[in-house]
């Protein structure tokens, strides 16, 4: 089965806390850690999983600049037989649909069986699957947290529901999935494991490899634009308790006593 | 202004309680909106919750389709796309139904796209709207430009908008059913697996301990353990527990998890989502400790500790055991 898995480098919400910067028209990224996105982490695991059991290949591909490269040395660390960096000034600025319209482009490239999404980026709208697979008229399903293969044509997939139940389907291939988290346990990847993978070639396709209308991409296409950030306005919020650490232990004694936690 | 429009999820002949939210949202769109329901399903369910919605909705448009008995994206999204005219602001429910049809949609129906939208703060002449979203985690929020003038789909976020009250009104339910025609899809629904029960019943207990990514690592979970057993609590979890195979997936509170009404939640190592938050009803004391000073969770929280759970928690044992122990 050939696999592409469309992933995203962000700012690691695990590693920063993200502020506002001065001028409140972005976060400030100065000295944020960046990583594979967490969704899109666990998409790659899959694809690899699903080709360990039935052959084929993984082709993760990003769109953005050369410092997104890293991710994509990153999951070929992890077994990705190939990365892609899609990469154009034209795009800066595109919405969900901008990327997905970009991405149809690279999948009309090639020929792939199916295309995995995590599921929600940590900075993004969870849109670009469903958008991709409408653009392209393949069968689509998001939140997706288990994938069997039934036969070369067709997939059956269990998507998480509420309540932790999971709605079962069968889906045609060549479809669109968009992969939810903790469907895996994706492996370590080590400092020697991407090493060995440093020199490999990743290509670059820009608008015109691709065949990409300008004019449908980047500022030019975004029907969605960010205008600033805003810190969010406090509700009530929580008293904060100043205490010593002996003295907030007490404290929380009490109350777990008090509103009749503790009997 | 465009004619607005909400998709309404029902089941057993009763809307979501979204559906009022959609309404609230519409409202804000455009204040003079009359907003048209739309609700697809087969049999008398279907008409129980048409009719039922129209007290709420001036029209209700019902879409009966043996095909769509079980809400299937893949065919709902077809079945709109050739009802729905041209230039539409259509607003659905942001969880596991509206993720699966909306972005979708907006493709097929070449309008703009927002998901997950808190609130809707401006409207610029009909061509544009301003909504609020949040990113990382509602570390930040994001004011947001719509250009609308080709329509437009949102997601709405659960309980970011309040219900509108309506007076028992007279809204009349139209039957589309027969401009969609036969339907088919390449996803196609089989049945539904009930998630298992687990070892232990969070919903049962008056105070949760509930640990989050704050926990660091597996062996960390018995910490939590032990302050539960000296409180004759349970642990619960957030999604990032479970993702990591840490706890059970009973354990998770949260809208993909279980639904607890604890007397006294302790959040401890939570961010505090609102996929988290909608688990916990019945408004419970909140205590949250987290080292990250700007956690969401001190948003909600009634008290707030700045703190690493992993040594705040050990002392509040040993403090409950001191005092059972005199006791």
């Amino acid at each position: 089965m050939e696999i592409l898995v469309c992933a995203r480098r962000v700012p690691d919400t695990s590693e920063n806390e993200i502020q506002l910067n001065g001028a409140g028209n972005d976060i400030e990224r100065d000295e944020l850690v960046y990583s594979i996105n967490e969704a899109d982490n666990y998409a790659v695991e899959e694809a690899l999983q699903i080709v360990t059991r039935v052959g084929g290949t993984v082709t993760v591909a990003t769109v953005g600049g050369e410092d997104d490269e890293e991710i994509l040395r990153r999951e070929m660390a992890m077994g990705a037989n190939h990365g892609v960096l899609i990469s154009d000034e034209v795009f800066g600025g595109s919405d969900g649909r901008g990327i997905a319209t970009i991405l149809k482009g690279f999948v009309q490239k090639g020929h792939y069986d199916l295309i995995l999404t995590g599921i929600q980026a940590e900075d993004g709208g969870a849109q670009v699957g469903g958008m991709l697979a409408a653009l392209l008229d393949y069968p689509f399903a998001s939140l997706v947290n288990s994938i069997e293969v039934l036969d070369g044509k067709k997939l059956k997939v269990s998507r998480e529901i509420e309540g932790g139940n999971k709605e079962i389907n069968e889906i045609d291939l060549p479809c669109v999935l968009s992969i939810q988290t903790g469907i895996n346990e994706p492996r370590y990847v080590g400092m020697k494991g991407i090493r060995q993978v440093a020199s490999l070639p990743i290509p670059t396709y820009g608008a015109s490899d691709l065949g990409v209308d300008p004019g449908l991409v980047g500022e030019a296409g975004a029907k969605v634009k960010r205008v600033d950030y805003f810190v969010p306005p406090q509700g009530k919020g929580a008293e904060i308790l100043h205490g010593s650490r002996e003295e907030n232990v007490d404290k929380v004694l009490e109350l777990v006593t008090a509103k009749g936690g503790l009997k | 202004m465009a004619r607005i429009f909400a998709y309404i999820v029902h089941k057993g002949g009763v809307a979501a309680d979204s559906a009022l939210e959609l309404a609230a949202a519409a409202r804000r769109i455009d204040p003079a909106a009359s907003p048209t329901a739309i609700l697809t399903g087969w049999g008398a369910d279907l008409d129980v919750a048409c009719h039922a919605l129209a007290a709420s909705y001036p029209e209700v448009w019902k879409i009966a389709n043996e095909a769509l008995a079980y809400p299937n994206a893949e065919l709902i999204r077809k079945a709109l796309q050739k009802v729905l005219p041209s230039n539409s602001i259509v607003l659905v429910a942001h969880e596991h139904f509206g993720i699966d049809l909306a972005p979708g949609l907006s493709i097929k129906t070449n309008s703009a796209f927002v998901s997950d939208v808190l609130d809707i703060v401006e409207v610029d002449g009909g061509a544009n709207l301003k909504v609020v979203r949040q990113e990382f985690g509602g570390q930040v929020s994001v004011h947001v430009r719509c250009d609308i003038s080709s329509g437009a789909v949102l997601t709405i976020r659960p309980g970011a908008f309040k219900p509108l009250e309506v007076a028992a009104g007279s809204g009349q339910v139209v039957d589309k059913s027969s401009e969609v025609g036969t339907l088919a899809a390449g996803r196609r629904y089989l049945e539904t697996v009930v998630a298992e029960a687990g070892d232990v019943d969070i919903t049962k207990y008056n105070v949760l301990v509930s640990i989050g990514r704050g926990i660091q690592e597996k062996d960390n979970v018995a910490i939590a353990q032990e302050l539960a057993d000296a409180l004759g609590a349970a642990v619960s979890c957030s999604r990032p527990v479970v993702d990591a195979k840490w706890m059970e997936k009973s354990r998770q509170v949260g809208s993909s998890g279980k639904t607890v009404k604890p007397k006294v939640y302790l959040a401890c190592g939570i961010s505090g989502s609102f996929q988290h938050l909608a688990g916990i009803k019945g408004s419970p004391f909140l205590i949250a400790i987290n080292k990250n000073p700007k956690a969401p969770i001190f948003q909600v929280a009634d008290v707030g500790i700045v703190d690493d759970i992993l040594e705040f928690l050990p002392e509040l044992t040993n403090k409950v055991r001191e005092l059972r122990h005199v006791a």
